[in-house]
């Protein structure tokens, strides 16, 4: 056994036995649906990123009847499409000591051992089909010249397992997905309901059964009822208003499923991401990562005096603080993100950021321009230098570019068990979505790994044994519990016009981030946590009766979308602080100022926190009830996380 | 100090007049709405001056003004838009999102328009849907294999050159810049580029006439028009996906057609 469950909410269904062959054994044990009856169960699968798009791709494929739903006009606008880096897989085609056990075991000491060990090893095993399956459906990955794929190194490993297709891996990932999803919306296997946003979740007899969404371009909402539902809905970083998520990427879904019984879980694990272009203006509505493959050549540093202002050409060699070589040395500019996030913080705030406002590091490409020229680093990374210049108006090849750290990606989500089903009963998380894989810190290139796993393989298995295992009776949309749902839908979009106050959702939004972003950022204690919730349950009742939203219900109306997503984010934002302040612990992106060693690292409390924190719903503004998965390991050691 | 609130206010403070397409729905009458911004800051995105311009709006009581946009760093293909004519603005291999304010001048007027095109119909305001590249793309734009049946990634060396010329074609994003531009409102650079990404790949081989045939058959009845030869779509499009796709495309059709005499026959409904 990997995880005992400590509360009788949360059966992990992890399989007993020895890690390497627990899929395989439970995939045997799961009840499967027979070829001919497949067409009789209907699976609703909201999202079509990676994880929803590959998960209606497989299911269609097989023979159930799917209905897929996206907020956007077309599935391909989807958020995956935004990820830059590239893909893991444990393929060793370097042949430098690769293998499943090591990508198991970096992934869970990139995540401080706060993930389960059963789902990690799956995830390892399965990262090599993913490459070949995406090989197949013609995704352009970077090759060497003899033919083979091509490999770059990522933060958190000492072997080249990222695939890549420049930088616009999850893009060619997503259009895999996507195009293999198309493929069976035109056979007529796979519906595609484009504009439509989930507001709620229609549970009847204790069965996730449909969900109510309302038609972005009509603003009519629409019942949907079904056999199985697939959140595949990505992370709520936007929380934060900043972050490098894009701008319609919302916690709405996940929440809505939350308050009819999901259990949330570890939602304080949020990841900062080291290298992203520091923020320019009060105008500024999102911040635009820069890969962390650039970390391969590019090498970061501050001055070593505080507030030195001069150009960074002016500075010498021997007045630099390469501060990520010389703290880790066996890791250098590849350190975990919430480590090399924590070390820019740190350098920024003691004085030697650089930049008009200080809040920056360099990544620097002078010596690897001056090692392979400009144009094999061109060949690398163009794409991304090019971003760069147009946002900064600086040309990184010159000049070294300024970065800092940002809100990337969410690894807690609502609570699933290792058949990524949630404590309702059919109903499936995937992806950032889900809570499952990366513990308390993702490492890079394993986001678009995990939602193509979810996806591809572990869904088709393991939604097959809900299908055949559960009596699921007929249900239609007429049925009350639709109604219901609908109602409340309605009631909530009605109160938000009704309001006609004087202040847009967006001022709301950025009060918000700030207050995360200040309190529930990088670095938390318990004052600022608490003083926190205060906060936001008073922006939350500000919001209620100071908010404008012009036009109407009906027709295309991206004020009333945009305040219902806001709305949401203030009821998830002090579920995040409460998970914060409950955590008195540092581990991974988690960092409570109380709980550091001498050296300023992350120290866990594995005697009091080594479980998984989910949350049960009681009510908006009520304190919500923990529920306890312990975590236990058998193949790993716990220890101090070290990359010196 | 944090990320979130220590950006300097702008010394320079630009005017800009706006004259906007304002539409409220599909069929309804539409005209220019002209606004004048003070104080744009040149470090602005021209979407986050679009913002600052709906704040406004929506302070005055007016309804923003309709725009699609959602990763705001030129990847997903949601944004587009004509200024002054042009597909995403004047600067090359650039979405709007990613186009700065400190590319305009002091002081200049701008004419803003949705992308207009048989096949785009107008949603509200500078929205457009662009639901048929989804048709065209379900209708032959993948690789026919089911997930589970993939040999090992490296079973088949790709030499590199054709790797990267599939990923040329591959980086089109999907905005629709080729057909505003295109007197012809033909959508023939993004199902070239499709029929290439997947074309030159041995993978995607094996399929190519069909798919070639049924994606501008689809192309065809979503009314979208036929190229001839002006290249505006390659000069709009933010990815520089080159016309050499359009070139490939018909050789590729042109093929088919030959090769696969029952579909010719059926298709034209003669023996």
């Amino acid at each position: 056994m990997t995880t005992q469950t400590a509360s009788p909410k949360l059966d992990s269904k992890c399989p007993s036995g020895p890690l390497d062959s627990q899929w395989s054994r439970h995939k045997f044990d799961l009840k499967l649906v027979n070829p001919a009856n497949r067409r009789k169960f209907h699976v609703l699968v909201v999202g079509t990123g990676l994880a929803g798009a590959s998960a209606a791709a497989s299911l269609a494929e097989l023979g159930y009847r799917v209905s897929a739903f996206c907020i956007h006009g077309s599935p391909r606008r989807a958020h995956s499409i935004a990820a830059q880096g590239g893909i893991n897989a444990a393929k060793n085609y370097q042949n430098d000591g690769d293998s499943v056990q090591r990508l198991f075991y970096d992934t869970i000491k990139g995540g401080d051992f706060r993930a389960r060990e059963s789902n990690v090893h799956r995830l390892a095993e399965i990262s090599t089909a993913i490459i070949d399956h995406c090989v197949a459906l013609g995704v352009p990955f970077a090759r060497e010249y003899g033919g083979t794929l091509a490999n770059r190194s990522f933060g958190g490993a000492q072997v080249s397992r990222t695939f890549y297709a420049r930088g616009q891996t999850g893009q060619q990932l997503l259009i895999g997905a996507y195009s293999a999803m198309m493929r069976q919306v035109g056979l007529k296997r796979c519906a595609l309901l484009a504009n439509r946003e989930m507001l709620e979740l229609v549970v009847v007899d204790g069965i996730a059964r449909g969900i109510i969404c309302r038609n972005l371009l009509t603003g009519e909402l629409e019942r949907h009822a079904a056999d199985a539902v697939l959140l595949c809905t990505g992370g709520y970083g936007n929380a934060f208003y900043l972050s490098t998520n894009a701008k319609a990427s919302n916690v709405t879904a996940a929440w809505r499923a939350h308050r009819r019984g999901a259990l949330f879980a570890n939602p304080c694990f949020t990841q900062i991401h080291p290298t992203c272009i520091p923020v320019s203006g009060s105008h500024q509505s999102k911040l635009t990562l820069m890969s962390e493959s650039l970390r391969n050549d590019g090498r970061v540093w501050v001055p070593a005096k505080k507030g030195d202002t001069r150009a960074a050409a002016d500075i010498p060699e021997s007045e630099r603080d390469y501060y990520l070589e010389r703290k880790y040395p066996s890791y250098g500019n590849l350190a975990p993100r919430d480590i090399s996030s924590r070390a820019a913080k740190q350098q920024c705030d003691e004085g030697r950021g650089v930049g008009a406002t200080r809040m920056a590091v360099y990544l620097d490409f002078r010596d690897a321009i001056e090692r392979v020229g400009a144009e094999a680093v061109r060949q690398k990374y163009g794409n991304l230098f090019q971003m760069y210049e147009k946002i900064t108006g600086e040309d990184p090849y010159s000049v070294p570019m300024r970065i800092y750290p940002a809100v990337h990606y969410t690894m807690g989500g609502l609570w699933v068990d290792y058949n990524l089903e949630s404590t309702v009963p059919g109903l499936f998380v995937l992806g950032e979505a889900n809570f499952s894989d990366h513990g308390a810190n993702r490492l890079g290139a394993s986001a678009l790994m995990q939602g193509l796993a979810d996806g591809y393989f572990i869904i088709p298995a393991t939604v097959a044994s809900h299908l055949a295992g559960r009596k699921l009776g007929p249900v239609d949309s007429a049925h009350p519990a639709f109604a219901e749902a609908e109602a409340a839908a309605r009631a909530r979009l009605d109160q938000m016009l009704a309001v006609r106050g004087r202040r847009s959702a967006d001022s709301f939004h950025r009060e918000l981030g700030q207050i995360l972003w200040d309190r529930c950022g990088m670095a938390r204690n318990q004052r600022g946590l608490e003083s926190a919730i205060q906060d936001i349950r008073k922006l939350r009742e500000h919001f209620w009766h100071e908010l404008s939203v012009p036009g109407e219900g009906r027709g295309l109306n991206q004020s009333l979308e945009y305040a219902g997503r806001v709305a949401d984010f203030l009821e998830f934002a002090e579920l995040m602080a409460a998970d914060a302040a409950h955590r008195q612990e540092s581990c991974g992106g988690h960092f409570r100022e109380e709980y550091q060693t001498s050296d300023g690292e992350a120290q866990r409390d594995d005697e009091r926190f080594c479980y998984v924190a989910a949350w049960e719903y009681q009510g908006t503004g009520k304190a919500e009830t923990l529920h306890r998965e312990s975590l236990s390991f058998q193949s790993v050691k716990l220890s101090q996380r070290s990359y010196k | 100090m944090s990320a979130n609130d220590h950006g300097h206010s702008s010394a320079h403070g630009m005017r800009l007049t706006l004259n906007v397409w304002r539409q409220a729905g599909p069929g309804l009458p539409g005209a220019f709405k002209t606004y004048h911004l003070h104080d744009v800051s040149p470090d602005m995105s021209f979407l986050e001056m679009l913002d600052v311009l709906n704040e406004r709006l929506l302070q005055s009581g007016e309804e923003p003004v309709a725009f699609d946009h959602d990763c705001r760093e030129g990847i997903c293909g949601s944004c587009g838009f004509m200024i002054d004519g042009q597909a995403h603005g004047m600067d090359s291999q650039t979405t709007v999102c990613q186009l700065h304010m400190r590319r305009f001048s002091d002081g200049a007027s701008l004419h803003l328009e949705p992308f207009r095109a048989n096949a785009f119909p107008l949603v509200k305001d500078l929205v457009v849907d662009r639901s048929a590249f989804d048709r065209i793309i379900g209708a032959g734009g993948y690789i026919s294999v089911n997930t589970g049946s993939a040999p090992d990634g490296n079973a088949q060396p790709i030499p590199k050159e054709a790797a990267d010329l599939a990923m040329d074609a591959a980086a089109c994003i999907g905005c629709g810049a080729c057909v505003a531009s295109c007197p012809n409102g033909a959508a023939m650079l993004f199902v070239g580029a499709k029929t290439s990404h997947l074309g030159l790949l041995p993978q995607g081989r094996s399929e190519q006439d069909s798919r070639v045939l049924a994606m501008v058959a689809q192309m065809d009845q979503e009314g979208f028009g036929n190229c001839s030869n002006h290249f505006e779509c390659e000069a709009a499009c933010p990815k520089g996906i080159s016309v050499e796709n359009i070139a490939r495309l018909n050789r590729d059709w042109l093929m088919a057609r030959l090769r696969d005499r029952g579909a010719t026959a059926s298709a034209q409904g003669t023996g």
